[in-house]
């Protein structure tokens, strides 16, 4: 069963990601947080209570805020870095490269209320650039969990297994993918399947994708969704597979087209064989964002089930 | 990744526990040797490589030296988590930090040789994924500081006895990320951070001061909470003592009062001797004042 019901609850991931890192940290005094002020938004509160310290709160100061967590790092620790993640991506980018990627200290930066969430604060607080940055930067993974059960399965695996990572916690409240949601280093997980289009989307727009394969199903479409929660290393299996056997591919993303999602599809998708190279859209931002709320800025964007599912037929018809 | 040179860690050793037995006068002595051996080393690497940032390795020579055969709780061939930790946060001097952790057997001194050299692990910044000893990887400048700062965290939640000492040059403390690491350093009481600073009053283009002035730099290291020692940073005995822990139980701030090009008199506190590279018969009487 992988319809989705409009009206399904919908959930913070963050709320999720903090319950799963508190009850980590009970069992595994490694682990620490570091944190830029955002005590609040990171929903570190209760971290703080819990864990005095264990949560190391350097002010506004990001550049520090990643350094610090480099040095946790190189001393053992498992360092949960947390921040809004345009101040963490955008402010402290070299430090993320230097200290983090380059050095290979594995920090886990776990950039909150990504893409549009704070959608009427502005494109100053929106961070829809991060995965054009933070993908150019070899030896650093990016997660983007789409759901409360990846956004805990994220936690548990870095926790275990702590890499140099990049992990978006969602604000913007979406609804639970269905079972089993699972998580898997360098894969996209498949959520649906069909024949004539592949709908590759991540983090909030999965839920979305699976509502515009209804609507395409209703007119005859069938779809393969693709959840690419592990945007690097990047799943080339999934892409080519979806080449080989559907014929568009259509990609949504919370953030700007230029070196996300998107662009690493098409590169792959451009270097396959003549037969196989079939049509891309990419949708995602093109612009900073004007005054409005998340919902109205996705839509605006196209980011909503009908314009994808409007991409998707429009992909089909270039094939 | 370079492997210990064990023999090398033996030769350091002995010469190690000779100098922590040396009288002070001796023990300046045998500092000094060791000092100048580096100094001529570097100058051999960077005559080979064709680059490399000369004023500032010399300058900074005699703080490595001090802190590698005197002060640093370390082993190149031991590496508990609690061992003391150094970051060369000015990495653009790499030449005279590798020349000091070759000398300690991190790695073998004929790796010298390749400094700089198509696929070394000798880059012309530090890379702790290639080089042992380096803990951390620099170069764009400001980036030391704040990684020791969490290691010093670390420490405390360890309870690790470990100290970390960051050599910053000081042109580089025009970088913001230098003071929000020293504010946050104050904040935690972090006793355990040595912050060196290689005052040589020189950045690439000209007299700090002439460039956006760091004076009074004592008064504004100690009003970030700092415990601040100003030194000759070419006495050996007085940088020694510099590094000793705070009484104050912040952290501690070494101004160490040195000369862009030490050694080479044609160099000294010449700013065009940045990273400016030696003609061979420079470099032949550059040897010879370093004898």
């Amino acid at each position: 069963m992988t319809a989705v019901d409009v009206a399904a609850p919908v959930h913070d991931n963050r709320k999720a990601f903090a319950e799963e890192l508190m009850a980590l940290a009970a069992a595994d005094p490694r682990i620490v947080a570091v944190c830029n002020d955002s005590v609040g938004s990171s929903n570190l509160v209760e971290f703080r209570e819990r864990f005095p310290d264990r949560l190391i709160n350097v002010g506004i100061a990001e550049q520090n805020m990643v350094g610090v967590g480099a040095g946790l790092a190189s001393m053992g620790f498992v360092p949960f870095v947390c921040a809004a993640a345009p101040f963490l991506t955008g402010r402290s980018l070299e430090q993320i490269k230097a200290d983090v990627a380059y050095s290979q200290h594995p920090v886990i930066l776990c950039g909150m209320s990504p893409g549009m969430a704070y959608g009427e604060l502005g494109p100053t607080h929106h961070s829809v650039e991060d995965l054009s940055w933070l993908r150019a930067l070899p030896g650093l993974d990016i997660v983007l969990p789409a759901d409360r059960a990846q956004t805990r399965e994220a936690v548990r695996m870095l926790a275990a297994e702590p890499r140099p990572t990049f992990m978006r916690v969602g604000r913007h409240k979406v609804p639970d993918l269905p079972e089993p949601s699972t998580l898997e280093r360098g894969r996209f997980q498949q959520v649906r399947d069909g024949a004539d289009v592949t709908i590759i989307a991540a983090g909030t727009m999965v839920s979305r994708a699976l509502q515009a394969a209804e609507v395409l199903a209703a007119e005859g479409v069938t779809s393969r969704v693709l959840n690419a929660s592990w945007l690097a290393p990047f799943d080339d299996d999934a892409v080519r597979a979806a080449a080989a056997q559907t014929r568009a591919i259509v990609t949504a993303e919370e953030a700007n087209v230029s070196g996300g999602l998107g662009a690493a599809v098409a590169s792959l998708v451009a270097t396959l064989p003549a037969g196989q190279r079939v049509p891309v859209e990419i949708l995602g931002l093109h612009d900073f964002a004007p005054t409005g709320s998340t919902n109205v800025l996705l839509t605006r964007a196209g980011l909503d089930a009908e314009h994808l599912a409007e991409a998707a037929k429009a992909a089909i018809a270039r094939a | 990744m370079l492997t210990t040179d064990l023999e090398q860690v033996l030769i350091w050793r002995a010469e190690r526990d000779r100098i922590a037995a040396a009288e002070p006068a001796e023990k300046a002595t045998l500092l000094a040797g060791r000092a100048q051996a580096i100094r001529r080393r570097v100058v051999q690497m960077i005559m080979a490589a064709g680059q490399g940032h000369v004023g500032g390795d010399m300058s900074v020579t005699d703080i490595l030296t001090t802190l590698f055969y005197e002060t640093l709780r370390i082993d190149p061939a031991d590496l508990p988590e609690n061992r003391d930790r150094f970051i060369l946060s000015k990495g653009h001097c790499a030449a005279a930090l590798y020349a000091t952790l070759a000398s300690c057997g991190y790695f073998s001194p004929k790796e010298l040789g390749t400094f700089m050299a198509e696929g070394s692990a000798l880059n012309g910044h530090p890379n702790r994924v290639k080089v042992p000893g380096v803990e951390t990887n620099t170069g764009p400048l400001g980036h030391g500081l704040p990684v020791a700062v969490g290691q010093a965290v670390g420490a405390h939640l360890a309870g690790s006895p470990a100290r970390m000492f960051v050599v910053a040059g000081d042109g580089e403390l025009q970088e913001g990320s230098n003071w929000e690491a020293l504010m946050a350093a104050a904040h935690y009481g972090l006793e355990n951070l040595t912050l060196v600073v290689d005052r040589n009053r020189l950045q690439q283009g000209a007299r700090t001061e002439d460039t956006n002035g760091l004076d009074p730099l004592d008064a504004r290291l100690a009003a970030f909470g700092c415990e601040v020692r100003s030194v000759d940073g070419h006495d050996h005995l007085a940088l020694a003592e510099a590094y000793a822990p705070p009484v104050t139980g912040g952290p501690v701030a070494v101004i160490a009062n040195t000369i862009k090009g030490k050694g080479i008199s044609f160099m000294e506190d010449r700013v065009e001797w940045h990273h400016k590279v030696p003609t061979s018969e420079q470099a032949e009487q550059a040897l010879l004042e370093l004898a």
